[in-house]
């Protein structure tokens, strides 16, 4: 460590105002603070400080997302030679995926953080750290096989558009990754939806070579459900065997990379709410509302495939779960005040119902009810402090 | 007369086309821009009719402007740009028939577009038909030229066509390369629009607001 130290040290004076490389001092801070904890505190008004800043916040989501990407992992490569009919050893399914969604973390961060330096020099800022949780949040909200230079367009289109013109980290009023995927939603739906994108049956740089066998289909459950032509449905993997609740609880069914497994996301989920960086009123009150709006639809819903789809099932399967522990509790775009997050999370779970059984055009409707609340949040806690207020004066004035 | 055209009359026509741009600076008119943008033969049928309809009703409310009386201008105004949308839709109809089908009621709703009673409001009532005939000019070019440029980028990247004819090559699409289904949105006029706003204000340092 001590000798990392030292050569940050000597470079320090090259970045600094007079330097040969003042113009990236931002690039240089963005460095050392990420390698080591800043040893400045503010000098003017009052602050409070937290041991915790908030790099470190955005690590502990990054770590806590890792079960569910490595998970993601895995599951890309067994939908892979489970397509192809072919048996696999663990390392070869894990290596299978590993090569299939890398390239996507890579782009991702890439473009993301390229934009965020470039930015940070124009405007002569510190470079902030807001991405690092969204570029591994991307390659995990889409399918493994969208195309690489979409995932790169979209995501300079939501780092640009959704964050910077809002005035950077902690501005934006939308989730920057789920920007990402609605832009691609809308933008490219072929590559998106349907029932050939989420399965990748190609080889990745030479492994995994085979045909597809014939009993093959590749509609996520949730796509099958939307899709029934009959009011109850058998969901099925791709290759006709039956799912049940557990099936969707452990995750090894088609689906965008990170969302499969909700007992992978239940880990992070976990860690997050120990440390204390998500807000469980948020991500409990999702829940409550997609499993209570669920359930009303199995009860008296219409007479149609999504409407009966059991109310457990719709938590575990499709992008709910993900949605509910990585998305809704975002800091910066869900509501702040602590009624308020019961309210936003609340209408986000029986939103994302709404969408997914109401409009058949979507399968998902995780994805849209997130970012509906998001511009709601700042509404939701205008009123909460409202009504604080009211009752307060009113007691007051009683006296 | 000493010259046709004044130093004040020019800048009436050149006003509207930058600095004080009906869509990009007062953000009128958006919802046309919005609406015929996503390809850019209706865009340029839509600017080429605004542009006559708000230079001619300018002209004509600005000879009638000394013997309306003021507590029912709004709707001889009406009328005036109504007569004249007819008269704009009916020629569409019978001469561009396919670009009228394209444009459906939007050519009926230039009657609400705010940038006419802007104009008629603003500028007619209180000037000579010539100058209001040029700031119509002014006005009409200035909402035309944004319709245009947004139309372009919607429809290469939307369709991959100019005009309807295709533009980017076969070989692209074999590629991998996609249309952006986004484009042909509506949102992402608005997002487009803001786009030249945001080059336009970084180019005018007065238009920012503080």
């Amino acid at each position: 460590m001590n000798a990392l130290r030292n050569i940050v040290d000597k470079l320090k004076p090259h970045f600094e105002e007079g330097g040969k490389f003042e113009k990236l001092h931002s690039v240089f801070d963005g460095f050392e603070t990420f390698l080591f904890v800043p040893n400045t505190t503010s000098k003017s008004g009052s602050h409070i400080h937290d041991a915790v800043d908030s790099k470190r916040t955005m690590i502990i989501v990054v770590l806590a997302l890792v079960p569910a990407l490595l998970f993601g992992m895995f599951n890309v490569g067994y939908q892979h030679y489970l397509a192809i009919g072919q048996q696999a050893g663990f390392w070869e399914t894990f290596f299978y995926g590993l090569l299939a969604v890398l390239p996507t973390i890579i782009v991702s961060y890439v473009v993301g953080l390229g934009i965020e330096f470039v930015i940070a020099q124009i405007k002569g800022h510190e470079i902030q750290e807001g991405f690092l949780v969204s570029g591994i949040l991307i390659p995990m909200i889409v399918p493994v096989d969208t195309p690489l230079w979409m995932v790169a367009v979209a995501t300079a289109f939501a780092v640009i558009f959704a964050k910077e013109v809002f005035g950077g980290t902690g501005m934006n009023i939308f989730n920057v990754a789920l920007v990402t995927r609605a832009f691609l939603f809308f933008a490219y739906p072929t590559f998106m939806s349907g029932d050939k994108v989420w399965v990748r049956t190609g080889t990745t740089f030479g492994l995994g070579n085979g045909s597809v066998v014939d009993a093959f289909a590749g509609a996520t459950p949730l796509g099958q459900v939307a899709t029934a032509t009959t009011p109850h449905v058998q969901i099925t993997g791709i290759l006709g065997q039956h799912f049940g609740f557990m099936d969707g609880f452990l995750g090894l069914i088609p689906g965008s990379v990170g969302e499969t497994s909700a007992l992978a996301i239940l880990i992070g989920a976990a860690i997050i709410l120990i440390t204390g960086v998500a807000s469980w009123k948020t991500m409990f009150s999702v829940f409550a509302g997609g499993a209570i709006l669920a359930l009303v639809f199995n009860l008296w819903g219409p007479d149609t495939a999504s409407a009966h789809f059991p109310w457990y099932d719709h938590l575990v399967y499709g992008g709910f779960a993900f949605g509910a522990v990585f998305m809704a509790t975002d800091p910066v775009t869900s509501a702040r005040t602590e009624t308020g997050k019961y309210i936003y999370g609340f209408l986000i779970g029986a939103m994302a119902i709404i969408i997914r059984v109401l409009n058949p055009g979507y399968p998902e409707g995780m994805m849209l009810a997130i970012l509906l609340m998001n511009i709601f949040a700042p509404l939701i806690d205008y009123y909460v402090v409202d009504a604080n207020i009211k009752r307060r004066m009113k007691r007051a004035i009683k006296k | 007369m000493s010259k046709l055209i004044s130093d004040k009359t020019k800048q009436v026509f050149l006003g509207p086309l930058s600095k004080n741009n009906p869509i990009t600076v007062q953000v009128l008119g958006i919802c046309s821009a919005l609406a015929v943008t996503a390809k850019l033969m209706p865009a340029l049928v839509m600017g080429i009719s605004v542009t006559i309809i708000v230079a001619f009703s300018n002209v004509i409310i600005s000879l009638l402007r000394n013997t309306i009386p003021n507590r029912i201008r709004i709707i001889v105004q009406l009328v005036v740009v109504a007569a004249l949308v007819t008269i704009v839709s009916e020629i569409l109809k019978a001469f561009a028939y396919d670009v009228s089908v394209q444009l459906s009621v939007y050519i009926g709703l230039i009657i609400t577009n705010c940038i006419l009673m802007g104009r008629l409001e603003a500028f007619a009532m209180g000037n000579k038909p010539w100058e209001s005939f040029i700031d119509g000019l002014g006005n009409g070019f200035g909402y035309a030229w944004i319709l245009v440029v947004v139309a372009f980028f919607r429809e290469l990247l939307g369709s991959g066509s100019i005009l309807g004819f295709k533009i980017i090559p076969k070989s692209f699409y074999d590629a991998g390369y996609s249309n952006n289904g986004l484009m042909i949105l509506p949102p992402m006029a608005l997002i487009l629009v803001a786009c030249i706003i945001w080059v336009h204000r970084s180019r005018n340092k007065e238009l920012q607001e503080k």
